[in-house]
């Protein structure tokens, strides 16, 4: 407190290293484009003018995974694919995190048949799912806000195990 | 990581599809893969390229293959309606009209004309809306990124009108066979009025911004060209059909719904190119417009569902009252209607052509074949011929003008 | 049905032995394989039929003598006219002739009913799979092939279900 007190009027801010690493992180998380079906158009119009998602970061959606660090699934991945999927995921480099959109990317959604994974946990690891058929912008905003909290809260030492 | 290193891509397996010289290795195998983001969608391109220019094009489709026909064959009539949105999601409401159309064909049963004149409002809304995801994602691929913007922004007016009447913006699931979910509420004439004002505008603001651009027309005069005889051959049907100068509209043709009491006009273009396709869509922007106002003008009263209570579930009020009424209920609801033995074609038009509906009946409450005709299917079937001896930057402005959605193609 | 029709079926009749329905102002006409290809040459020059509609198949399993209807579906422009074609295909080593030549749609719909009915069609010039993933055992829409339902997971089963759902690793 002492310190913070001699130097708050110098313009110098002490935080935790842990906070200013995950702030960040989250200020400017790039999506990659991976919009498969419906879902690619309610993100599109989460990406324009009405519900602007550069408010949060995301000004720019990176087509290429090496350039990203947030997967959006946004559609059904069918079973041919589910390998594109996994092998663009292990391209992209660490910290990675991978948003569900919409029912068919959690759980296999209305298509409960021989063509569609159901749930595309179980070809890449997820962080946070979001329910909508499609779901609507602001419910997208909601779990990426979702997101950064879970980032927010992320620890050294877990990342030290792994 | 190392595994997935820089792989070249044999040419042994389309050894049938491409030319001479990429045996020889003097062309070069380049996938332009499912993650792209000019291709609209999970589709695989094979470009066989001679430096920058195009010697040959092999879609590779299938990424987005969803089941669909088999899994309607599990579901009754009323379920199975719920995945026709998700086909074409461009289109939902045009894709709810060809099943229903299909199911009132097979079942025979009529259509209240309210009903009818509100899925004419309401499909050639939904007509707009994907001519201006379709002009919306083709200009941003040319980095024309305002028209983007300005084509969601007059697309959330839209669909604020489709949430204001079904509850979803997209899949709406708002057609039913023998009429429509339930009647629209009374604000929705005072939005759809607002829209007929200001739209207009709008598109003179994207036709000031595209049409006598010259950078714009650079990139697409006389590219991509496509000759009407190759269109039939190749079952091309919709604006693509239309902007190589064949004047088919299945709304002049083969009127349904009451499209014979509105006047409007069928745009067409014999240039055959990106262009011509670019100006046929915005002309037919402005066409569905006068068809809403006329439709809003013309909007008779009367009931929205059929009275046929074999097949039309009867309103909530009548079950307290009458037992028939109570009985159709639980029939129709638990078990399904029952549909003739028999087989129907049904076709419609959507912002990408014939979008058709076969459907086949085998006296139970659940379809027996369903296969939907689908228009992108055939329209990326050219692509191949008409972007011979292009560079690769045509090839995003063409598939851009083909106007192809991969559910529609993938099902 | 259309007098126009009328007289186009009588030739079909004639020359091809067809059979002929009707349904609901449908006009829905019997062929068999091998003159196919013949009577879509003869709609397509002599009555410009020039759009082929649609393409598809049918199966009716357990029934094995036909197995399959191949349907052809058939549009002319300039006399707003619709006929449809179905083709009877047996069902042990079911194959059919390739309409290619008479229209180039019916390159990718051949792949197509190859791919999830397995009828192979003669002539074909790229006959392989288009919508499954190459290496895929079985034709989906056949009857005999199940849908792939998977049990949902709700409260009552989550643990269970949980345990053997294949779960990503990292």
């Amino acid at each position: 407190m002492g310190v913070e007190q001699k130097l708050g009027e110098m313009g110098v801010v002490t935080t935790t290293l842990e906070s200013a690493v995950n702030w960040a992180r989250t200020n400017a998380m790039w999506p990659m484009l991976f919009g498969l079906a419906c879902c690619a158009i309610e993100m599109m119009s989460a990406q324009a003018a009405s519900y602007d998602m550069s408010r949060f970061g995301m000004e720019l959606m990176r087509p290429s995974p090496r350039q990203s660090d947030l997967m959006i699934v946004a559609g059904r991945v069918s079973r041919k694919m589910a390998p594109v999927l996994r092998r663009l995921y292990d391209q992209m480099p660490e910290p990675k995190w991978v948003i569900a959109m919409g029912d068919c990317a959690s759980c296999g959604g209305v298509f409960n048949n021989y063509a569609i994974v159901q749930g595309v946990d179980e070809v890449v690891p997820v962080d946070v799912y979001v329910a909508g058929c499609p779901p609507r912008p602001e419910a997208l905003i909601h779990g990426v806000i979702t997101l950064f909290e879970k980032v927010k809260a992320e620890k050294f030492k877990d990342l030290a195990k792994a | 990581m190392s595994e997935y290193q820089l792989q070249e891509i044999p040419v042994g397996p389309y050894r049938h599809l491409v030319s001479e010289r990429a045996v020889s290795g003097e062309t070069m195998l380049l996938n332009m893969g499912p993650q792209h983001p000019s291709t609209h969608g999970v589709l695989r391109l094979l470009l066989e390229l001679d430096g920058e220019v195009i010697v040959n094009c092999i879609p590779d489709i299938g990424f987005l293959h969803t089941g669909v026909e088999k899994n309607m064959e599990a579901k009754t009539y009323q379920k199975a309606e719920v995945m026709s949105d998700r086909l074409d999601y461009m289109n939902n409401l045009g894709n709810n009209l060809a099943y229903v159309m299909a199911v009132e064909k097979l079942i025979d049963v009529d259509v209240p004309p309210r009903a009818q004149a509100l899925r004419v409002i309401l499909t050639e809304l939904q007509r707009i809306a994907s001519h201006l995801v379709w002009l919306g994602t083709s200009a941003l691929d040319l980095a024309a990124m305002s028209v983007f913007l300005y084509c969601f922004r007059e697309r959330e007016i839209i669909l604020d009108i489709f949430e204001m009447v079904s509850g979803q913006r997209m899949m709406t699931t708002y057609f039913r066979p023998g009429g429509i979910w339930r009647d629209v509420p009374v604000e929705f004439e005072a939005a759809v009025r607002n829209f007929i004002k200001l739209f207009p505008k709008r598109i003179d603001e994207y036709e000031a911004l595209l049409t006598n651009n010259p950078i714009f027309l650079d990139r697409v005069a006389a590219i991509g060209r496509l000759s009407a005889q190759d269109a039939l051959s190749y079952g091309v049907t919709g604006p693509n059909l239309r902007a190589s100068g064949v004047d088919w509209d299945l709304r002049k043709a083969r009127p349904y719904m009451g499209y014979e009491q509105y006047e409007f006009n069928v745009p067409t273009n014999a240039r055959g190119d990106v262009f011509a396709r670019y100006l046929v869509r915005v002309q037919e922007m402005r066409e569905s417009l006068k068809i809403v106002e006329q439709a809003l003008n013309k909007l008779p009263l009367g009931p929205v569902h059929s009275a046929n209570r074999k097949f039309v579930p009867p309103p909530r009020s009548e079950i307290g009252t009458s037992m028939e009424a109570l009985i159709h209920h639980f029939k129709l609801w638990t078990e399904g209607f029952p549909a003739p033995r028999a087989s129907i074609y049904s076709a419609v038009e959507s912002p990408r052509g014939e979008l058709g509906v076969y459907l086949e009946g085998d006296g139970g409450p659940k379809p027996y074949r369903i296969h939907w005709r689908t228009p992108s299917y055939e329209n990326l079937e050219v692509l191949p011929l008409i972007s011979k001896g292009h560079l690769v930057a045509d090839l995003v402005a063409i598939i851009g003008s083909i106007d192809i959605v991969l559910g529609d193609i993938d099902r | 049905m259309d007098t126009r029709l009328d007289k186009i079926v009588k030739v079909l009749q004639e020359k091809a032995g067809a059979r002929c329905e009707e349904f609901h102002g449908e006009v829905h006409v019997f062929i068999n394989a091998g003159q196919v290809a013949d009577a879509l040459t003869f709609l397509r020059d002599e009555h410009q039929f020039s759009l082929l509609s649609a393409m598809t198949a049918v199966d009716y399993w357990p029934q094995e003598k036909p197995r399959f209807h191949v349907i052809y579906q058939l549009t002319s422009l300039t006399q707003n006219l619709s006929i449809q074609l179905r083709v009877p295909v047996n069902g042990d080593q079911p194959r059919a002739p390739t309409v290619t030549h008479v229209f180039a749609a019916a390159n990718w719909r051949e792949r197509e009913i190859f791919d999830m009915f397995g009828i192979e069609f003669e002539g074909h010039p790229d006959l392989r799979r288009i919508l499954m993933p190459d290496d895929w055992n079985g034709h989906p829409l056949r009857k005999d092939y199940p849908l792939g339902y998977e049990e949902p997971q709700f409260t009552f089963n989550f643990e269970e279900i949980d345990l053997r759902k294949p779960y990503a690793k990292e």
